[in-house]
């Protein structure tokens, strides 16, 4: 359960204070997957960090389970746009890195590994470095990495904005068929709003200027989403309204 | 068990393909050159200028290796430059990630190191001498501080450039202070490090024939110095040529090193 109460977080500037984020209060039930859209600029990543325990707000209440969060925490998984994989280990060893962290003995950790490189489809690639690997595979070892320190909540900023439209659609998919099968607390921020619609449970529109919720729009679609949900007039009426939310609420101040 | 379909994604080719292919003509234009180069200084020899040719500056260079002369200054030299240098990496990293990591450490030290890069060590030597004597101490120390100032700035550079999203990702996997830097800043600056070490022992190998012309009674720059006072250019010549190989062969072994440490960065 994640709460969100009265969250502000100013930047100092050098003539005043920019208001990055003025105000926000959001409730995310436990296993939920809530996507964030909005122009860029809104406030997304500043509020997917205070989340995370990499920024702290300026004011308001932050809790995960009802505990004020004071710092990062293996309780919730980042998944970073710019995937943030460590170059210099192989894709077995940074799926290993927060498990070692943790203290997990080496098999233990071996086992743990090799279940989520499997669970997104990269056993082929456990010895491989980074380099050697394509954007959507590394974006997937990320996902991985993160789900191997068992967080409770994962949290994913724009974590498919640099894949080609096809591999997206498939990663989304797997995400989707990963989250089903290990059930977590989502956030996922995307510019994408197809990608906001086919994910989420509720999806989140942010405005700009000041950073803030416009609406919160709940996609009662079943799971699993295939590709008839996508082609579906129910999906694209959803779509539409986020669209229209996200895109013409300049015209509406 | 695993929910994706077979992968048919693949992993992007590796860059470096095109220049394997080029890499044959490439040495054998190296040795072309290297050909070449003797050639137009065996012409010059000939053509009257006052140096002495390649055959006889071969054959002083086999007396000396026969008689130990060449042997006995390569490990004099050799022994003054790896202590040196090794000294002063020793030093730099340390003192580079403790001023990369803690800003009121960089504050601290900062002014000095750039001071003291202004000051090129051999105007040091001098100093060295009347506080240290003509032993070895004063040779090494300038040789340290050379290999010490090119490297700490180096490992510096190295981690102030680590990616911030890097050391977020660890944190967020659960990693505390000390495991990041032991994990994430030290790979994450390790080429900075390395290409430090090359400069650094390209200015140790530099500092070294200077401070031996000014005080020895061997080494390779010695040797030249008292060739000189006999107009012995045949010796001069071999000591000039040992000093290019050897730098040229530790750089490379260096370069070595560096290929096998770094090869997981994206782009060399
Ligand atoms: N450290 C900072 N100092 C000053 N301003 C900042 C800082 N971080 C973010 N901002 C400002 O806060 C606003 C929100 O930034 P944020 O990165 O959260 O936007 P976003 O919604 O994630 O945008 P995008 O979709 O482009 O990623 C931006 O206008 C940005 O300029
Ligand atoms: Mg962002």
């Amino acid at each position: 359960m994640i709460s969100l109460r009265n969250v502000r977080k100013t930047f100092p500037v050098p003539s005043a204070e920019f208001v990055a984020l003025g105000g926000v209060d959001l409730e995310i039930g436990d296993n939920e997957f809530v996507t964030v859209v909005g122009p860029s600029g809104c406030g997304k990543t500043t509020l997917m960090n205070i989340l995370a325990g990499l920024e702290t707000p300026t004011s308001g209440q932050v809790l995960v389970d009802g505990a004020p969060v004071t710092g990062p925490g293996p309780d919730r998984g980042v998944i970073f746009q710019q995937y943030a994989l460590f170059p210099w280990l192989t894709v077995r060893k940074n799926v290993e890195f927060g498990l070692r962290e943790k203290g997990v003995p080496r098999a233990e950790r071996t086992r743990i590994a090799e279940h989520f490189i499997e669970l997104v489809g990269l056993e082929r690639f456990a010895d491989a470095l980074p380099k050697t690997l394509s954007g959507g595979m590394k974006q997937r070892v990320a996902i991985a990495r993160a789900y191997a320190v068992n967080p409770s909540i994962l949290l994913m900023d724009e974590p498919f904005g640099a894949v080609d439209a096809m591999t997206r659609v498939r990663l989304q998919e797997q995400l989707l068929a990963t989250w089903e099968q290990e059930k977590r607390t989502v956030l996922f921020i995307t510019h994408d709003v197809d990608e906001a619609v086919f994910l989420a449970n509720r999806v989140v529109v942010m405005a700009a200027r000041p950073g803030r919720i416009d609406r919160i729009v709940d996609v009662r679609l079943p799971y699993p989403r295939t590709e008839q949900v996508r082609l579906s007039p129910e999906f694209a009426a959803l779509r539409n309204r986020v669209w229209s939310a996200v895109h013409h609420q300049e015209l509406v101040p | 068990m695993t929910v994706v379909e077979a992968d048919t994604e693949v992993p992007t080719a590796a860059p470096s393909r095109g220049g394997r292919r080029r890499a044959v003509p490439q040495s054998a234009l190296n040795v072309v050159s290297i050909l070449a180069g003797i050639g137009g200084w065996w012409a010059l020899s000939a053509s009257g200028l006052d140096i002495p040719s390649p055959p006889v500056v071969l054959s002083r260079g086999i007396d000396l290796i026969k008689d130990g002369t060449l042997g006995g200054d390569i490990l004099a030299s050799v022994r003054r430059v790896l202590a040196g240098f090794l000294l002063g990496v020793l030093a730099a990293v340390p003192v580079g990630f403790l001023m990369g990591w803690y800003p009121p450490v960089r504050a601290l030290i900062e002014p000095w190191i750039q001071f003291f890069r202004t000051i090129p060590p051999l105007a040091l030597i001098p100093l060295a001498i009347v506080l240290m004597g003509i032993e070895e101490t004063p040779k090494i120390f300038v040789i340290f501080l050379a290999s010490f100032l090119s490297c700490v700035i180096a490992t510096l550079q190295g981690v102030v450039s680590v990616d911030r999203t890097l050391i977020n990702a660890a944190r967020v996997l659960g990693a505390r202070d000390h495991t990041i830097f032991a994990r994430v800043v030290i790979p994450a600056s390790s080429p900075f490090i390395l290409v430090g070490m090359r400069i650094g022992l390209g200015s140790s190998w530099a500092t070294l024939v200077a401070a031996e012309l000014i005080a020895a009674q061997q080494g390779l720059g010695y040797r030249m110095q008292s060739a000189q006072l006999y107009y012995d250019l045949p010796t001069i010549f071999v000591g000039l040529i040992s000093i290019g190989v050897l730098g040229l062969i530790m750089d490379r072994l260096l370069l070595l090193a560096e290929r096998r440490l770094t090869s997981w960065q994206e782009t060399r």
